[in-house]
């Protein structure tokens, strides 16, 4: 019977076990059941992809009410693989965030804590499995209404001002999706996206639909902070306490970036989105334009969360490059590097989030030494650094590897050489962070910094694993990632 | 006089542009919301706009049947309730953030904010980059 | 508040009719215009009036901020266990027609249970919002942003002397 219900089972657990876990009103239990509940759904996203694999895409009917009418779920390789990105790293995150958030949140706040991560994990899962367009804009609401808490939770009052500007960009982003919706709406009377999909072409000559297409993009980019739509991003990554920091950086931007590909590729289709409307060039020059601006600003920051968080904005540049080749090597390099830039700065950002447990601190120049202090932490900073910079093993290596040779493909030379410049940029500000860790003497050893828990070190080193693990035996995310780009492009599958 | 047929959307027009001003435009972080509510408000009339049918009624059955009886279309009322709550889930939450940066920083301009921060800032890292 | 006769005699008056056409809007919602989201805000309409005219720590003792956040949980549950207990009975998820005998009553079975869940989450979760809100800046919460600690006693707010 579960098998059947596979779908609204992986939006429905997480959404009953948030009131759950707010009347469970002790914070152990809190923790444990938010765990319990990333397991679960980490199981189910699993099994569907694996489903997806051998038997192809599927669908759910919300309430029995058939699709074009009632809510859809659509299950296919793309969007289990994303909601597969989703629940792991919620898996991996939460054994951590015991630790961290004890240390990070005042204690009658814990229990509202793992509520709000509870109800952002719904969202973003609801986000990518939806087959419904109205649907996406309530759950990515959900989403981001949570994280705007979750943001605000950290100890600097610069925290709040963070996800003050956060909540204004992201609503004024949310609310140019919802009239882009309504466009569509207008001219098809449809929202479901497989009928939206069949029913646009007929009016895509339309000035409203232009105009649906434009609120659109412009919505979509600002949530998934493409440059220069960035800016709530590096303050409100920076200043949120690390597990969700750790979380976000993994899974938000990614999943408005699974938005981005559902409705340029299969709901206006790629003769609108790139021939009607030259998106192409656009994404090209603004994604190049934020890999470098992005990772030239990370190498000047004393705030290694901060300079983290611009690097996410640079990455999301070569995601948002892959997108502009219209290509389906393009398309595998970018959904690859959704993959592998999650595990990465997943792995990178709790690594910060132990060194701010030990000295309460993620700023340069207080990491002095710490690579003697903290060797296991540090050290896995340095492997999933290696990783950002593109280094042969990892996994940062692979999916600059497709995004070069799709490149090539297209004999944008210039283009490649441009991403092979960028990546010494990323070594300059991994670097001076692994400068201070290792070469430079500690302050005097009044304080003793002691290694992290292990309850720490194990999620970190579960994902500075995958980082190499996946750089070598690259089948599974290469080639889920090389079957949704087909879908994507309508080829095959 | 046709554009003049499509009031409902220049108000739409209006109001979101106003609305937008207000969110870009002003310091105040109070000002900002209402001027963000004004932006939603906006698109919840775009919805209501696109859901009327020309001489149709509420879409409730009256008694003795619905013969030949036109029905505005109930869609986007559902739809723009749901962005209604979202919208009142929204300010409560920018409102109760405001509180807090109230209490932090005694103050909710926002250029104000801003040089408490950076004068913050180079307190921490005296020389430090902070942009 | 004790000198503003007129308001006090008027909300009095106000406050069970709000409450009831609350529950006409929420229990006439499948037949005619209403539901659970507009019940819901009408019926929190009714506390925080009271509220308003009461003073909050009346208010407070009649809806303690601890059932408040019990009753948030509490009509999420409901939505999500009807939605639950249709999967069980061999249904889709959310599917009311297999709730009840025939397809029709189980329809209406469901969206009642359904709009119920929605106007108890939404009324509780309008009266969390103004108590927290209106109880803040009374001295006695310094971190307490939200109104969730069960503990918050309204006797130790400096404000409870100047109401009746």
């Amino acid at each position: 019977m579960i098998a059947a219900h596979l779908p609204a089972l992986q939006i429905a657990v997480p959404l009953i076990a948030a009131p759950i876990c707010l009347l469970l009103r002790r914070e152990n239990l809190s923790w444990a059941w938010a765990t319990f509940i990333s397991w679960v759904v980490f199981a189910l996203a699993w099994v569907m992809l694996e489903k997806t694999l051998t038997g192809g895409a599927f669908n759910y009917e919300l309430g029995g009410w058939e699709a074009p009418y009632g809510i859809e779920y659509r299950v296919d390789a793309l969007n289990a693989f994303i909601l597969l990105i989703v629940a792991a790293i919620g898996a991996v995150v939460m054994p951590y965030a015991r630790a961290s958030v004890a240390r990070e949140i005042p204690e009658h706040k814990r229990g509202l804590f793992y509520t709000a991560y509870l109800l952002c994990l719904t969202g973003l899962l609801g986000i990518t499995i939806t087959g419904d367009a109205f649907n996406v804009f309530v759950f990515l609401e959900i989403s981001s209404l949570s994280s705007y808490a979750l943001i605000a939770l950290g100890r600097d009052p610069k925290a709040l001002t963070a996800a003050f500007q956060y909540l204004i960009m992201g609503t004024i982003g949310a609310t140019f999706i919802l009239i882009g919706i309504g466009l569509m709406y207008q001219m098809t009377g449809t929202l479901n996206m497989a009928d939206l999909a069949k029913r646009l072409p007929a009016v895509e000559d339309t000035r409203p639909v232009l105009a649906a297409f434009a609120f659109f993009i412009v919505g979509v980019c600002l949530k998934l902070a493409l440059f220069p739509l960035h800016l709530w991003l590096p303050n409100a990554y920076a200043y949120a306490p690390s597990v969700v920091t750790a979380f976000l950086a993994a899974t938000a931007t990614k999943v408005s970036i699974y938005v981005l590909y559902r409705f340029v590729f299969t709901i206006f289709g790629q003769s609108f989105s790139f021939d009607v409307i030259p998106l192409e060039s656009i994404l090209l020059v603004l994604s190049l334009a934020g890999i470098f601006a992005a990772s030239i600003v990370a190498i000047f920051q004393t705030n290694v969360k901060r300079l983290l968080a611009y690097s996410s904005v640079a990455q999301i540049g070569y995601i948002m490059l892959g997108v502009a080749l219209v290509s389906v090597a393009g398309l595998t390099a970018s959904i690859l590097h959704i993959f592998n830039h999650a595990i990465m700065k997943g792995a990178l950002f709790l690594c910060m989030g132990a060194v701010y447990y030990q000295i309460g601190s993620v700023k340069i120049e207080d990491m002095n030494g710490i690579g003697k202090k903290m060797p296991f932490t540090m050290f896995a900073f340095v492997i999933a650094g290696l990783g950002l910079i593109g280094v042969p093993l990892t996994v940062g290596f692979i999916s600059k590897w497709y995004l070069i040779t799709a490149v090539l493909e297209k004999g944008w030379w210039p283009v490649a050489v441009l991403i092979l410049l960028s990546s010494l940029l990323a070594v300059i500000y991994i670097w001076r962070v692994v400068e201070a860790a290792y070469f430079k003497a500690g302050d005097s050893d009044d304080v003793v910094v002691k290694e992290a828990p292990v309850s720490m070190l194990i999620p970190i080193y579960v994902l500075t694993g995958a980082s190499v693990y996946f750089g070598i035996e690259t089948s599974l995310p290469l080639g889920t990632a090389a079957e949704a780009a087909k879908q994507l492009m309508g080829i095959g599958g | 006089m046709a554009w003049l047929g499509h009031f409902n959307y220049w108000i739409f027009v209006f109001l979101m542009m106003a609305g937008f001003y207000t969110v870009i435009a002003r310091g105040n972080l109070i000002k900002k919301i209402v001027g963000l509510n004004i932006f939603q408000t906006s698109v919840f009339l775009l919805y209501i706009t696109m859901g009327k049918v020309s001489g149709g009624t509420a879409p409730i059955v009256p008694e003795g049947g619905s013969e030949g009886v036109v029905y505005s279309n109930p869609i986007p009322h559902v739809l723009i309730l749901t962005a209604i709550v979202v919208g009142v889930a929204t300010t409560a939450l920018g409102l109760a953030l405001i509180v807090r940066i109230h209490e932090a920083y005694d103050t909710i301009e926002e250029d104000e904010i801003q040089d408490i921060e950076e004068n913050a800032n180079t307190l921490e890292n005296s020389g430090g980059q902070a942009s | 508040m004790r000198h503003h006769l007129v308001l006090r005699v008027v909300a009095k008056l106000l406050i069970p009719l709000i409450m009831l056409f609350a529950l006409y809007v929420q229990f006439h919602g499948d037949y005619g215009p209403g539901g659970g989201f507009q019940a819901g805000v009408i019926f929190g309409a009714a506390f925080i009036l009271y509220a308003l005219i009461f003073g909050l720590d009346n208010a407070q003792k009649v809806v303690p901020s601890g059932y408040l956040m019990a009753l948030v949980s509490a009509g999420l549950l409901l939505y999500a266990g009807v939605g639950f207990a249709a999967m069980f009975k061999g249904g889709n998820f959310l599917d009311y027609g297999v709730l009840a005998g025939d397809f029709i009553a189980g329809q209406h079975l469901g969206i009642l249970l359904v709009e119920l869940g929605v106007g108890i989450t939404v009324c509780a979760v309008m009266i969390v919002i103004f108590f927290a809100f209106a109880g803040r800046g009374n001295g006695d919460e310094e971190d307490d942003d939200i109104a969730t600690s069960p503990d918050l006693s309204p006797d130790s707010s400096p404000n409870s002397a100047r109401e009746v």
